[in-house]
């Protein structure tokens, strides 16, 4: 067995660091350390609740708007607050456009690149892969930031700029759109299609997002003349076997998205043996066993503390480990679709399990539709309605704010005694993912899903690139 | 024969931040990111969202440009630096060496031309030295408003510039690439700082200047609520008038900015932004007159000007100002010659 210690591991938001243990050519155990601690949570003790909106988004540049919608949701549990509709629908229209930046910067820039690496210089796909997708000069950069630049226009108008966006708010949002602006709003996101419609799906998002399982998707991939970077990836997938790489049978799990007025878009829930089932939040734990983060038995959040001791004995990160009914539990956009019921993210997920390829998929399946719903939503936008109403904050009390990231559930859990934070507990998608052992020594899902990934011990594979960034880490969030 | 000048090579590293200021950069537009690097001939040696290389090829280059093997035009760095717990430094161990990054920043920060921070967290602090700050947090020259930072007050880069600060939470794409581009130039002097370190460019405004609701600031009609169109300096505790930079000039994607976005500038250009000492988004009062006035104002022509205004305010000006729309049209003066 040799040690081989990976970092700084880039192409991720934040850094990164993992130990493997190797022999006879694959992964035997993996240690993912995030070696940055930022203290957020005890930077908000004491402070107004208010001022959660304001530090919260701060805890991360590329879900920014995932945090601010968190402490907005749990400062208006907090006071019994509803949004306005309209509120409502552009918060919607704010958060899914995030998302669906981060699913597309995460495949252009972030996850595509690794195709174009040295490590396949000898397959017959790679000289056109990586004239496409190289980091810093693939062909496919330009017109991706240039279509995005054009799309961050609607978050221009709707969140005034992003990242850290102050207009969330617990009952609404602080921007308001007028009818001329909600026809160029409209314009906006037809534009954005229209590109994504060029380039990426080689055709109709509606019909990807419409797919309804593997043999749909293997048709759409094959059928003549098409293109785009969509199927660029499938056939590589399908070259590379990528199905079989990073695999997980843990729980998916999805705190359930977008608000509408029958309910969630997306809807929470658990899939745990291939079976949809309820989750319960209130079984949502954090150990902090192998963590520098704390110490003590695990707590839920509502109660859980922050201590930072780098001296632990027995710690490698500073991620704590939150636990689902004591089990570690995946979540993303893959766990969101599966759970949401999309017929073809439960194929992949019944067939195959979450892996690499299926996590990309999960993801560009999201984008499709988010693509689609942000056009409904801004459609839905009433410009002589209110945005916004405010609410009474309790001297005493709590709340709890349960989002879907791009990259996952996201929950605050806030309390506060005499009108100031008393405590404030942050549970991000990749503290679940990422986590690292718990008190039963069970490794975190991303330990997990390294182990049998092929390796040497010289050189980490591009198989484990593959494996660790299928999951779009976001580390500053995990280390909040 | 003429030659092409040398490119200017540019490392980019990350410690205690969100990678905001990144994020925000490849929003940058007209020109994008990559045209106006290429276009300029800026070389990013390395950046941790963008580049291939990882792992030991990165720590190799780090060496080489330690060893002189690179030059080291410009060091970039977003985030701020955590000198804890206990001077230590290993609130932030870089990946795959086991070394604080306050080490190796501060070893580039020796053989580089330029030092840029960008970010309010790499030049002063920022958020990451919120609260008690139990990280130590700091800039790379300033600690707060407090000159030493990481690197101390007397350091100078190799061009005898002391750190360049892009101060901004996040800060914007523009104010990056201009700095960038101007050092590529040759073309950024000491003169061109302001006295806490940022580009004077972008920090002679006010942020204030351009702000869409101006007419309502006149008349001092005053948003209660956020979502009304009203000024928000009164209750809501927009800093627009005191904080130093041009984003109601030049705009966030092209449209937006924090004021036209419906909620308060909070100064994160500004050492300290992070600590207002009041809730951010209340106007602290005493006397129901906010204390804080707009920069370069007498106080006593403040509070005589407010009083007139108020009382002149036009009833169309003072209903928009408590409406989520306009619910008052300004009237059609008739212009042609009787």
């Amino acid at each position: 067995m040799s040690r081989l210690l990976v970092g700084p591991f880039n192409r991720a938001e934040g850094d990164l660091e993992v130990a493997l243990e190797i022999s006879g050519g694959a992964v035997r155990e993996a240690r993912v350390n995030a070696p940055l601690y930022r203290g957020f949570e005890r930077i908000l003790l004491g402070k107004s609740p208010h001022d959660a909106l304001v530090i919260a988004p701060r805890i991360c540049g590329i879900c920014s708007v995932a945090q601010s919608t968190a402490a907005a949701l749990a400062l208006a549990d907090c006071m019994g607050l509803e949004p306005t509709a309209n509120g409502r629908r552009a918060r919607n229209i704010v958060l899914a456009s995030e998302s669906l930046l981060d699913h597309l910067t995460h495949f252009y820039l972030f996850f595509m690149p690794d195709f174009a690496r040295a490590d396949y210089a000898r397959q017959a796909w790679h000289a056109a892969t990586a004239t496409r997708f190289r980091a810093m000069t693939g062909s496919a950069r330009d017109p991706f930031l240039a279509a995005r630049a054009g799309f961050l226009h609607l978050l221009g108008l709707v969140a005034g700029k992003w990242p850290h966006t102050l207009a969330i708010q617990p009952g609404g949002t602080s921007a308001t759109v007028t009818a001329a602006e909600r026809l160029r709003l409209l314009g906006i996101v037809r534009e954005f299609r229209q590109h994504l419609e060029g380039f990426l799906f080689g055709g109709a998002a509606a019909e990807f997002a419409a797919l309804d399982g593997v043999a749909a998707l293997d048709r759409w991939r094959a059928a003549a003349g098409a293109q785009g970077d969509v199927r660029r990836f499938l056939e590589l997938a399908a070259a590379l076997e990528l199905e079989r790489v990073g695999r997980s049978r843990l729980a998916l799990f999805s705190y359930g998205a977008y608000p509408e007025d029958g309910g969630a878009t997306f809807t929470r829930g658990v899939w745990r043996d291939g079976q949809a089932a309820t989750l319960d939040v209130a079984a949502i734990t954090e150990d902090v066993s192998h963590s520098w983060s704390g110490s003590g038995a695990p707590l839920a959040p509502a109660a859980g503390r922050t201590v930072p001791d780098a001296d632990k004995p027995g710690a490698y990160s500073w991620c704590k480990a939150p636990r689902l009914a004591g089990q570690p539990a995946e979540t993303g956009a893959l766990a969101r679709q599966v759970v949401s019921g999309h017929l073809l993210a439960r194929d992949l997920v019944i067939r195959e399990g979450s892996n690499v390829r299926s996590r990309v998929v999960g993801r560009l399946l999201e984008a499709a539709q988010l693509l689609l719903l942000i056009e409904r939503w801004v459609g839905e936008i009433r410009p002589n309605e209110p945005f916004n109403r405010t609410g009474m904050l309790p001297e005493e009390g709590a709340g709890v704010g349960l989002v879907e990231a791009a990259r996952g559930g996201l929950g605050h859990w806030l309390s506060v005694r005499k009108g100031r934070i008393a405590g404030y507990q942050i549970v991000a998608p990749t503290t679940w993912n990422f986590s690292p052992r718990d008190a039963a020594g069970v490794p975190g899902p991303l330990e997990q899903a390294l182990v049998g990934t092929a390796s040497t011990a010289a050189e980490p594979s591009v198989a484990i690139h593959h494996v660790v960034r299928s999951y779009d880490p976001c580390m500053v969030c995990t280390v909040h | 024969m003429v030659t092409e000048p040398r490119p200017l090579n540019v490392l980019w590293l990350q410690s205690a931040g969100c990678g905001g200021c990144t994020v925000a950069l490849l929003g940058a537009e007209s020109p994008g990111l990559a045209t106006a690097l290429e276009g300029a001939g800026i070389h990013l040696l390395w950046h941790p969202a963008l580049s291939e290389a990882g792992g030991r090829e990165v720590i190799a280059l780090l060496e080489a440009c330690l060893d002189g093997s690179i030059a080291l035009d410009v060091l970039c760095l977003e985030g701020a630096l955590l000198r804890g717990p206990n001077g230590s430094g290993r609130f932030h161990l870089l990946a795959g060496t086991g070394l604080p990054m306050t080490d190796w920043v501060g070893r580039l920060a020796g053989v580089a031309r330029y030092t840029v921070a960008v970010g309010t967290c790499a030049a002063y602090g920022g958020v990451s030295a919120a609260g008690g700050n139990e990280t130590d947090a700091c800039g790379l020259q300033y600690d707060g408003d407090i000159l030493g930072g990481l690197l101390g007050d007397g350091y100078r880069s190799g061009a005898e510039l002391p750190v360049i600060n892009i101060a901004g939470c996040p800060t914007h794409p523009g104010w990056v690439l201009e700095t960038l581009l101007a050092l590529k130039q040759d073309e950024f002097f000491a003169g061109d700082l302001d006295p806490l370190g940022r580009p004077r460019f972008y920090t002679e405004h006010l942020v204030h200047h351009g702000c869409p609701r101006n007419e309502y600031y006149e008349f001092k009609a005053s948003a209660r609520e956020p979502s009304q169109l009203g000024c928000l300096m009164e209750n809501l505790g927009c800093l627009g008038t005191q904080a130093l930079a041009d984003c109601n000039l030049r705009l966030w994607h092209g449209e937006g900015s924090c004021l036209r976005g419906g909620f308060a500038c909070i100064n994160c250009t500004a050492p300290g932004f992070e600590e207002p000492g009041h809730t951010f988004t209340e106007t602290p009062k005493v006397a129901g007159i906010p204390t804080g006035l707009p920069t370069d104002m007498p106080k006593a022509w403040f509070v005589a000007l407010a009083s007139l205004s108020k009382s002149a305010t036009p009833n169309r000006v003072r209903r928009n100002a408590v409406a989520d729309h306009t619910v008052v049209p300004p009237t059609q003066h008739r212009t042609r010659m009787k």
